[in-house]
């Protein structure tokens, strides 16, 4: 209330503010510094390489993006997708004998990624809305349950799936169409329908109501739980979705798998431009986040610039900034 | 007094936010022991001039005197170490810290390296005293009411011990008595030289407190002059450029056979109100008059469906009705219009167009929302309740105060009620736009809908009401028809004396 806000031209006539240009501007240094350091940075194999490793990220921070728009949070999703990745390849390899190597085994496991997903991210949902538990406190606690039960479920090893199954099964990474792998068309495809969901639909604008003021959403006939609970079931359902892409990739899952996703997905979108504290948010700034994250892993395993130990480190520092930046739009309104 | 030099005062001041102007070239200025109140139309640019005024906001151009001399404040603390304290039209108090660390924020006392709490404490009562509010400075300030927060905002600017104190609509959320307590305490800051700037709407209290005001219009000074030379109804005149001595319409003539739209048999709002039963015919205006504190918004939103309730019987064009949410309320064609606008009515940081359609967004697209049908609704609502000064994309918060409520009415108008209820529907608004907002009313009752009005405004109570219920401590203390609605007779109600024979009369 007291710093200034001062509204300019009114926005068709003002050049886009710095919260919307900033991970833009950003996202395309990194390529131009990339392309300049490394010519096999924009390769067609490198580019799809990176954009297939974004799309388990990309495909879960899209649904994080409602959650927090919401103003909410999810701290549980990298160990819920480890578990998911348990659950899944636990349940192929038991119904193995039963429906042979084929279509519905791998459909069976889809279903069981997706259903495991949807009660996982319900659950959630229940207990913070219903409930009225700290979403903080309630995530944080099914991240640590999830992540023990993948632990105690591969008896601290590691989770294979039949070695047949998996060959089978391998195209759904590899594999696509037009030479574009699965992973990228089904991460397009959900960001397409987020972007959709959250800009145009009432669903959208429900969540950007509620974690503007939960008050006035409530007065304004809002269901204010049932839009927060929406948002935890989609989230969980995405992080099924990005399970049965991952899985294919390694054919296994173990305590370690999915580590710090969570973090990943939440700072991809930060850096996108949607507001830690809830009521903006955008599914495009996520992409882009998503992308700034990965192609900076990839910069530094191609280049020897900077060691690639250093990642987290650059990565922290772009987020901060992002926040930044993000103040400092805001205060000029 | 009139020829001592002013304490501070504003030369050709101008405003400007981005390309819009807001104050032209103003003169303003306040002198020792004198009480100025500014007046004008919402939007006319008060709450700008005094934020600038205190170093709240820097002028685009001009000069601010203090004591004669130029000053320019460079921070927000720098007016208050000068000795201006302003007390915001919208609250600024830290709502999850208590009432006294909001007292004392950025200026705690200390004892060596600690807090002195017990010096805090008492100093803290005795401002709170002196406002006679007794509400316990260990409280969070998100728990208190509107008014209390108000006067907790006032204490707090008296612990400051200002040279000139500047209050923005202070007395907006105020109950009348409290109205009356900071009338006191502002004869004697007035007493002791203290110089004070204040705005109102209510004409009466300017007249009442003040020894000058001061007339703006779109950002422009029209008049000046001492307030003993001027009559409310001139006051009207200069702010709004029109006559507006009729304020209230006529009364409705609803035959006394109109249907029976609204009919609430025992609802009870746990620890708020207890076995309210009313009637609601169609067409007519029901006022609801009680102290602050006596359950009518309470009572109100639990009809809604906004708040937990439970009801013997709730009746909707006689079949009965189960309200358990806001939706199933809307659904019936009932609809609730707040009283906080700032915490319940609006989001502020968003644009008209999402505030105008929250309500109704199922009207404007299936499952895809209709830009388009909202901008077409966004223009026809900036036109009917004569929204002015928003920039349609900027954030609500920019609008003035009395532009948002009308924001709110339009809101709520989305949803094209049946039985309407509104609570304090004209807080914070000029009293042009008050007529406006009357005529509004009655309009919407002659045309086959039921109003009920809920309002702390005695005056609104009584002008605009066919039939006023009054509350008191959660329950139905009495109802007022015709010739009886006297303010009399609704404080009596409202105080619990005399309850009886007037009680059953109606
Ligand atoms: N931060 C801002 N950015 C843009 N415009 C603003 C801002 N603050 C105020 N305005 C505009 O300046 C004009 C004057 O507003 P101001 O709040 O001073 O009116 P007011 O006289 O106090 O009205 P009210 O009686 O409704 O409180 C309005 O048109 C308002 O929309
Ligand atoms: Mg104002």
């Amino acid at each position: 209330m007291a710093a200034e806000t001062a509204d300019t031209v009114p926005a068709r006539r003002r050049l886009p503010s710095m919260s919307v240009l900033g991970p833009i501007v950003a996202l395309v240094v990194l390529v131009l510094v990339g392309a300049f350091l490394n010519p096999n940075f924009v390769s067609a194999a490198n580019i799809t390489n990176v954009l297939a490793r974004s799309a388990f990220i990309g495909i879960i921070a899209v649904g994080m993006t409602f959650v927090i728009t919401a103003g909410g949070l999810d701290l549980s999703v990298g160990s819920m997708a480890a578990f998911i990745a348990g659950l899944m390849i636990l349940v192929m390899n038991w119904a193995l004998p039963t429906l042979g190597i084929g279509i519905p085994i791998i459909l069976l496991g889809m279903a069981v990624a997706l259903v495991a997903g949807l009660l996982a991210g319900l659950l959630n949902g229940f207990l913070i809305t219903t409930l009225g538990i700290e979403a903080f406190i309630v995530t944080l606690g099914s991240m640590g349950i999830y992540r023990s039960l993948v632990t105690w479920l591969a008896d601290g090893g590691t989770l294979s799936l039949d070695f047949g199954l998996r060959t089978f099964y391998r195209p759904v990474y590899f594999g696509g169409i037009l030479g574009i792998s699965w992973p990228i068309i089904v991460f397009a495809l959900v960001v397409i329908l987020g972007e959709i969901l959250m800009s145009r639909s009432r669903f959208g604008r429900h969540c950007a109501a509620t974690g503007s003021n939960e008050h006035v959403a409530h007065y304004s006939n809002v269901d204010v739980n049932r839009t927060r609970l929406l948002t935890y079931a989609m989230l969980g359902v995405l992080v099924g979705v990005a399970t049965i892409m991952y899985v294919p990739r390694l054919g296994s899952a173990s305590a370690s798998t999915g580590v710090l996703w969570e973090l990943e997905a939440i700072a991809a979108v930060i850096i996108g431009g949607t507001v830690l504290k809830g009521g903006f948010g955008r599914v495009w700034g996520t992409v882009i986040g998503v992308l700034i994250l990965s192609l900076i892993d990839n910069l530094l395993n191609l280049t020897d610039l900077v060691s690639p130990y250093l990642n987290g480190a650059i990565q922290g520092i772009i987020i901060i900034l992002a926040v930044i930046l993000q103040r400092e739009a805001k205060a000029k309104g | 007094m009139t020829d001592a030099a002013p304490v501070i005062a504003l030369r050709d001041a101008t405003k400007r936010f981005g390309p819009v102007e807001v104050l032209h070239d103003v003169d303003l200025e306040v002198r020792a022991g004198e009480v100025l109140a500014l007046i004008g139309e919402n939007g006319a640019g008060k709450s700008t001039a005094m934020k600038c005024l205190a170093g709240y906001q820097p002028l685009t151009s001009g000069r601010i005197l203090l004591d004669g001399k130029e000053v320019t404040f460079g921070s927000l603390h720098a007016g208050e170490e000068a000795g201006i304290v302003l007390i915001h039209q919208e609250f600024n108090l830290a709502e999850q810290l208590t009432v006294e660390q909001n007292i004392f924020l950025g200026r705690e006392l200390r004892k060596g390296l600690f807090l002195d709490k017990a010096r805090m404490r008492q100093l803290s009562r005795d401002y709170l005293d002196r406002v006679k509010c007794e509400v316990d400075p260990d409280r969070v300030v998100s728990s208190l009411s509107n008014s209390e927060k108000q006067m907790v905002e006032i204490a707090k600017a008296l612990g400051r011990d200002a040279r000139v104190l500047v209050m923005d609509e202070p007395t907006a959320v105020l109950t009348n008595t409290e109205s009356r307590i900071l009338f006191d305490q502002v004869r004697a800051l007035k007493a002791a030289g203290t110089a004070i700037i204040f705005t109102s709407h209510k004409l009466s209290e300017v007249s009442e407190i003040a020894d000058r005001v001061t007339v703006m219009r779109d950002g422009a000074v029209v008049h000046d002059g001492p307030v003993a030379d001027m009559t409310e109804d001139a006051m009207a005149t200069a702010m709004v450029g029109r006559d507006v001595s009729d304020l209230y319409p006529p009364k409705g003539r609803r035959p006394d056979d109109a249907p029976v739209m609204l009919k609430v048999e025992g609802l009870s709002v746990p620890r708020f109100a207890e076995d309210v039963s009313f009637e609601l015919r169609r067409g007519e205006i029901l006022g609801i008059a009680g102290l602050v504190g006596s359950g009518r918004t309470e009572a109100m939103e639990g009809l809604c469906g906004l708040r937990p309730a439970s009801a013997a019987r709730i009746e909707i064009d006689g079949a009965p009705v189960a309200i358990r949410r806001p939706a199933d309320a809307l659904s019936h064609g009932l609809c609730y219009l707040t009283e906080d606008r700032k915490l319940k009515g609006l989001l502020l940081e968003k644009g008209m167009r999402v505030n105008l359609t929250l309500q109704s967004l199922e009207k404007f697209g299936g499952l895809m929302v209709d830009r388009q049908a909202e901008e077409k609704a966004l223009d026809a609502a900036i036109r009917e309740f004569d929204i002015r000064g928003g920039q349609r994309e900027s954030r609500v918060s920019n609008l003035s105060g009395g532009n948002q409520q009308k924001l709110l009415l339009a809101k709520v108008m989305q949803s094209e009620p049946r039985i309407l209820v509104v609570d304090e529907p004209t807080r914070g608004i000029d009293i042009g736009t008050k007529q406006q907002i009357y005529t509004f009313l009655r309009r919407l009752a002659d045309e086959g809908r039921a109003i009920i009005v809920i309002s702390s405004e005695m005056q609104e109570v009584i002008g605009l009401s066919d039939r006023v219920l009054v509350m008191r401590r959660g329950r139905v203390a009495g109802m007022l028809e015709g010739e009886a609605i006297t303010e009399d007779a609704i404080v009596r109600h409202a105080m619990g004396v005399g309850a009886d024979s007037q009680g059953r009369a109606a």
